[in-house]
């Protein structure tokens, strides 16, 4: 065999190891969702929606947990969503160069750097304690939209530079003051890269467990939350706690919510997707 | 004038907004310094570092963090080993074999793998993976490093293989197309220009990577067990400095007791490790960026 003939047979293998290694993770994803759909899928009925958690495992619901969910969801995003394009814009428009803006970049990505369950702590102290929230949604709340932070300031970010200067420079022609500008052209035109950003960011929220159970979320709610300030569940921690069981009737209970999880985290990061993709389309400069 | 009071009120709030990242990091730094300096006065630095025991929650406490860094590093180390041959190849494969419809195709799908929630990859290595491997090694205990860590990788391999492909990508075109003009093949200018090319890139992917595994926190606490114990074997139960957080915040420890403290010993531990990583992997990045350029 030749020289060149070994080195194209290699390339050749190399591409079929590369599609191999390709497929592999995913692969070991299909084998998961399948067993997960084979354990938990005839488990999941109107009843496990609707009832509270029990002892027994045919009796136990998700309803404190998805109710849990929710609320802490709404409560994010009202806090995240405003404070987090608010400063993006911040830095793409109104602080560029200045050494605040080197500073707070420089930060920014140190935060996202930072484990998720060090939030946690830092919730624990300052929003269970600090600001006596006590155990409440609006502490669990507030730490997760710390976490969430970064993610929707880089994605605000992003989607505002991706509007030409020349839409700003029109804008200003015509008389606009500087905030004008940014209202009613840079926003609109940047609000498909930000609503991408933020049910990305959203959909991580839904999905973090560590700094919640550090906040002091509860494994077992016996109530649906009626206030921002009650105690609460939340879907992950409650597959958590029915992991963490051994009577198998519990190992079903978490596969049919996590059946569940992984619906709404797939809904929302194909949302996600599609808007990436529509708004791509639609807006070429 | 009335506008021009308004402009400036409406840039004094997003600055304002901009700011709350700093104070964000300034509390992380504040709460943990504030209660680790008070259990630092009731247990000395030197046996926090040396004891090779940790038992806060026993009648007979000993506060030596180690068992749970080389919990950590051992499940870290198993993760990185699973994630950076595949994230890397994957990479390799993507950038300079894949067709671009292919590769328009397969990246969302393999970012999904990082978008499933870790509690769910917890139950996957607790009920799936680790059974697996105890069919193939009988002695492997229930919870393990091995299972988590293996689990915790294939989490990770997005994360490698999307970093590692932008510093692929970013190799000036001019250097493929000289390898390809002398008659390379793509494995060998894969592997002869492009990765040496890309090394910085490719090694900030890596120490990221690190950062990410260690910080972890449900899969190891799902599936590494409970147990801080000073040892490299991936097959007994371990506990990781993340999974003895929430095994303690999980609890009612009251607060204010020295066992409520030494979840923030803990933490400082963590955070120290992860800023140390992502600060490395920024002068990297920083220090070899417009090297082509």
């Amino acid at each position: 065999m030749t020289n060149s003939k070994k080195n194209r047979i290699k390339d050749k293998l190399f591409e079929y190891f590369g599609i191999a290694c390709t497929f592999f993770g995913l692969v070991m994803l299909a084998i998961f969702i399948g067993n997960i759909l084979i354990d938990g899928l005839t488990r999941i009925d109107l009843d496990f929606l609707q009832n509270l958690p029990s002892r027994k495992p045919e009796k136990s619901g998700i309803l404190t947990a998805w109710t849990g969910s929710l609320w802490i969801l709404c409560f994010t995003t009202l806090i995240a969503f405003p404070l987090g394009v608010a400063a993006g814009i911040y830095l793409e428009e109104y602080g560029k160069k200045s050494s605040l803006s080197s500073l707070l970049e420089v930060n920014i990505s140190n935060l996202a750097g930072v484990p998720s369950i060090i939030y946690g702590l830092l919730g624990l102290e300052i929003f269970v304690r600090v600001f006596s929230l006590g155990n409440s949604i609006l502490a669990g709340a507030f730490t997760l939209a710390l976490l969430i932070l970064p993610i929707i300031i880089v994605a605000t970010r992003e989607a505002i530079r991706a509007v030409p200067p020349s839409i700003r420079a029109a804008s200003y022609g015509l008389g606009a003051s500087k905030w004008q500008t940014v209202w009613h052209q840079v926003l609109p035109a940047s609000m498909g890269g930000i609503f991408t950003g933020v049910i990305l960011a959203i959909s991580r929220a839904v999905g973090e467990t560590a700094p919640l159970i550090v906040v002091g979320a509860l494994a077992y709610v016996p109530f649906t939350p009626s206030s921002p300030m009650d105690e609460f569940t939340v879907m992950p921690i409650q597959i958590f706690n029915w992991v963490s069981r051994p009577l198998h009737g519990f190992t079903i209970n978490a596969a049919a919510a996590i059946i569940i999880l992984l619906l709404i985290t797939f809904i929302m990061n194909g949302i996600a997707v599609y808007l990436r993709n529509k708004w791509q389309k639609k807006i070429s400069w | 004038m009335k506008k021009r009071r308004l402009e400036y009120f409406i840039e004094l709030i997003l600055k304002a907004c901009a700011v709350v990242t700093i104070l964000t990091t300034i509390g992380i730094i504040w709460v943990l310094l504030s209660e680790s300096l008070t259990f630092f006065k009731e247990v000395s630095i030197k046996d926090f570092l040396t004891d090779t025991e940790w038992t806060p929650l026993f009648a007979k406490k000993h506060f030596g963090i180690l068992p749970l860094i080389s919990g950590t590093l051992l499940t870290t180390f198993i993760a990185v080993c699973v994630a950076l041959p595949l994230g890397l190849v994957i990479a390799i494969y993507l950038s300079q074999y894949a067709p671009k419809r292919f590769r328009k195709i397969i990246k969302p799908l393999l970012e999904v793998l990082a978008a499933v929630p870790t509690v769910v990859y917890g139950f996957f290595a607790l009920m799936v993976v680790t059974p697996f491997l105890q069919n193939l090694i009988p002695n492997m205990a229930g919870f393990n490093a091995l299972s988590a860590g293996i689990v915790m990788g294939i989490m990770i391999i997005p994360f490698v293989s999307s970093l590692s492909e932008d510093a692929l990508q970013a190799v000036p075109k001019s250097l493929k197309n000289a390898a390809y003009g002398l008659g390379s093949t793509r494995f060998q200018t894969s592997f002869r220009v492009m990765v040496p090319a890309a090394s910085s890139g490719i090694i900030v992917s890596v120490i990221l990577a690190f950062s990410r595994a260690i910080g972890e926190t449900m899969i190891v606490a799902i599936a590494a067990g409970q147990q801080p114990r000073l040892t490299a074997n991936p097959l007994v139960p371990i506990e990781t400095i993340t999974a003895y957080i929430v095994q303690v915040a999980k609890g009612d420890v009251p607060h204010g007791t020295l066992e409520y403290r030494t979840i923030f010993a803990a933490g400082i531990t963590l955070f120290v490790f992860t800023f140390i990583l992502n600060n490395i992997s920024f002068w990297i990045r920083k220090k070899y960026r417009e090297q082509y350029d």
